[in-house]
């Protein structure tokens, strides 16, 4: 793996030449470490959200000349999705003047968690990681913004409820959790067995080892209990072999919902017209018909500043979910130079901006992204914000807005998070905040 | 019948739905079809040159990803398969040249090394030349299903087996009946001992991994078929080695028998006991079953027994 590190790394480096900023810190710059995994089986999705956080500071660099004149540096750092090496970029980029990481990887995330607190690092898990984190009290360096995997399994559900004409029409439906068998693809299981009792469907739940390039054996399964609806929590190639899958089998693509990191272009365009009318959860809108992300391609691409081959990402699902990484970081560390009165943010202050993080709908629009996004605000307890869920749609060219903005279920998951996060702290000798 | 006898019994009391359990069976046996694809490449390998190749995996991507790049550069199917070939051959041929020459007559952790070296390099210049992208491959293998007496059975599986079935023949005629079949199987026998009567390695070695390159290019197509081509396509020789272990590293009859035998216990094993364990057993489950077997006959169920003096 080294070797096939080293020399990818050498071909990106080389293919990122004029893009990625320098990365020694002046006194004048802000830093932010990129853990990227542009290499390895999970590369397709890595690529575009990668690129959807550069090329957003860079767009701020370029546009706005950086945050109040603080130009934004950045460094990519290959985790190849491998939780071991996220490790390593952290202990290896922590000292360089990192105020907030970006881990993207729930595996990652469980392990830098312990580590935030003493290293003053904030870490900003936007739609993956580890939910019960949303507490701010016991969590205060970790964000779960915008919403986590807990909330959208209730909006799922919500959803369903709502597709079959009421939540009291769930009870006896069958529905069929697909799940990627890792930390990540069992977050959901909890909620959804919670509401199972709650409501009364029949939760069947099968597990796909990584990668998921076989799973004869779940889609056989799937053809004998014949579920009503199917709830795909995969990631990478699993997404694109199931829905091949649930084709074959005969299954209606409209009743299975992918969970947001299975519902991106890269998923669905492989299979052809087997993804046409599949589902997937989402917390921001698709497509590049924003002002802001119309301007990034003028002035970052147009320009001959972007990443090379990097246009043809723009307005893809993950690449716009890169984008609102970025944003968070910035308007947080906008928020903190207000309060604090400085120019370049530490640790603490970043942290703070993310707690005080409130971006309303007049802010999305001055950004350029007038409904792209519900507000979103968090506080010292609440570091998930609201945690509204979308619903999308593959049309066979592109993913459509199929719902409004469904409210996840508040009243089950808020106490779910504090249970868990109780547990955590006791278990962890952590006193909680009073918040 | 008692709670531990349910469990126990699991897989074959799948049978009680016979259309279901047929179905598993039918599913498994052609799962276990495609593994052999990729099994295959490393029987060649082995056999003519006692070489496990690490690479296989890779070389399984690596000829999916020109295969799949042709295509999506508007070239003609038939065209494109041909320009993989090439391809492939050419890739023997850098091989021979640049690292096996150099290896005769090493220790086989050796030549393992160099295989090792290889894998890393070859999916990293794939993804450098077509990108990192998901690429959809299209050759025009048929998708969909039929159901005879309503078992569900898939034209991609079944293509698979039709191809492997005869791929078999066509190298078992090459290994048996041609003046290069014998030519390489004295070449895994003894290196030294080859040259010796006039051999020459060189040339064996670009056939059969040139050979074995294709039988990739064909592994490749089926599975990318299936799933897109995409790097973790490599990590489908995970799936062959069990098959490997069970059928013997130098058979290639042992390379279908392994994989039948293990598409058909994993699935049964996964199907019937997964629910009561929580699933996703069937990886471990076909390294399990290949050591049962390992245990009774550790050169596998076809591979040649070597007695040697020492």
């Amino acid at each position: 793996m080294r070797l096939k590190g080293l020399t990818l790394g050498l071909a990106a480096a080389v293919a990122a030449t004029g893009i990625a900023a320098p990365a020694v810190q002046a006194a004048d710059t802000q830093y932010f470490p990129l853990f990227t995994y542009r290499t390895g089986p999970y590369a397709p999705n890595g690529i575009p959200s990668a690129n959807g956080i550069a090329d957003y500071l860079n767009y701020v660099n370029l546009k706005h000349g950086g945050v109040n004149g603080v130009k934004l540096v950045w460094e990519e750092c290959e985790t190849g999705y491998n939780t071991k090496k996220g490790v390593e970029c952290y202990e290896r980029l922590k000292g360089k003047g990192t105020t907030v990481v970006f881990p993207y990887s729930t595996g990652i995330t469980y392990k830098l968690i312990p580590n935030a607190d003493k290293d003053k690092i904030s870490i900003l898990t936007v739609g993956y990681g580890r939910t019960d984190a949303s507490d701010g009290r016991v969590f205060p360096w970790t964000f779960t913004t915008p919403t986590t995997y807990w909330s959208q399994a209730s909006a799922f559900i919500k959803y369903i409820g709502a597709q079959e004409g009421g939540m009291g029409k769930l009870k006896g439906k069958k529905i069929a959790l697909i799940f990627h068998n890792s930390a990540y693809g069992k977050e959901p299981i909890r909620t959804l067995e919670l509401l199972e009792r709650k409501l009364g469907y029949k939760l069947t739940q099968l597990a796909v080892n990584h990668p998921g390039q076989e799973q004869k054996a779940t889609w056989l399964q799937i053809r004998k209990i014949r579920p009503d609806w199917i709830l795909l929590w995969g990631w990478g190639v699993m997404n694109q072999v199931a829905i091949k899958e649930a084709t074959n089998i005969g299954f209606k693509m409209d009743r299975m919902i992918g969970v947001w990191w299975s519902g991106a272009e890269q998923d669905v365009v492989p299979t052809g017209d087997a993804a046409k009318g599949y589902k997937a959860g989402t917390f921001h809108a698709a497509g590049g018909d924003f002002p802001l992300i119309k301007d990034i391609k003028k002035v970052v691409y147009d320009a001959g500043k972007g990443i090379k081959g990097g246009d043809k990402y723009i307005g893809q699902v993950l690449w716009n979910r890169g984008m609102v990484n970025a944003i968070f970081a910035t308007e947080a560390m906008r928020a903190a130079q207000k309060k604090f009165g400085v120019k370049v943010v530490n640790g603490d202050q970043m942290r703070w901006g993310l707690e005080n993080l409130n971006i309303t709908a007049e802010r999305w629009s001055e950004l350029g992204l007038k409904g792209f996004m519900q507000p979103v605000k968090n506080t010292c307890a609440d570091h998930e914000g609201n945690g509204p869920v979308l619903i999308q749609q593959w049309d066979g060219n592109k993913w459509n807005i199929v719902s409004d903005f469904i409210t996840p279920m508040r009243e089950v998951i808020r106490p779910l998070i504090e249970k868990s996060a109780a547990a955590y702290a006791k278990k962890n000798n952590i006193t909680p905040r009073k918040c | 019948m008692g709670e531990f006898w349910e469990f126990v019994l699991a897989p074959v009391l799948i049978f009680e739905s016979w259309r279901f359990g047929m179905e598993v069976a039918i599913s498994g046996l052609l799962a276990g079809v495609m593994y052999s694809l990729v099994a295959l490449g490393f029987v060649l390998i082995y056999k003519a040159s006692g070489m496990f190749n690490f690479a296989q995996g890779v070389l399984v991507l690596f000829a999916a990803l020109n295969l799949a790049g042709f295509i999506g550069l508007g070239v003609p199917i038939p065209l494109a398969i041909l320009l993989t070939i090439g391809i492939m051959i050419l890739f023997a041929i850098v091989v021979e040249y640049l690292i096996l020459r150099h290896l005769v007559n090493q220790e086989q952790i050796i030549l393992f090394m160099a295989t090792i070296g290889l894998a890393f390099f070859l999916s990293a210049f794939g993804e450098t030349i077509w990108g990192s992208d998901v690429k959809k491959l299209d050759v025009g293998i048929p998708q969909g299903r039929f159901e005879p007496f309503g078992i569900q059975i898939q034209y991609l599986e079944l293509t698979a087996g039709a191809v492997a079935a005869a791929l078999v023949t066509v190298l078992a005629i090459f290994f048996s009946k041609t003046k290069i079949g014998r030519a390489l199987r004295a070449v895994a026998d003894d290196h030294q001992a080859a040259l010796s009567v006039g051999i020459n390695l060189r040339t064996i070695w670009i056939i059969v991994w040139a050979v074995s390159g294709i039988v990739a290019l064909v592994a490749g197509t089926m599975w990318g078929a299936k799933s897109g081509v995409q790097f973790s396509l490599s990590e489908i020789a995970l799936k062959a080695l069990p098959v490997l272990i069970l059928g013997g590293f130098e058979s290639i009859p042992g390379a279908i028998i392994g994989g039948l035998i293990i598409g058909l216990g994993e699935k049964l094993a996964e199907v019937g006991w997964g629910p009561y364990v929580g699933g996703a057993i069937e990886d471990w489950f076909a390294y399990i079953l290949a050591m049962v077997f390992l245990v009774f006959r550790p050169q596998g169920l076809f591979g040649e027994k070597i007695i040697e003096r020492v």
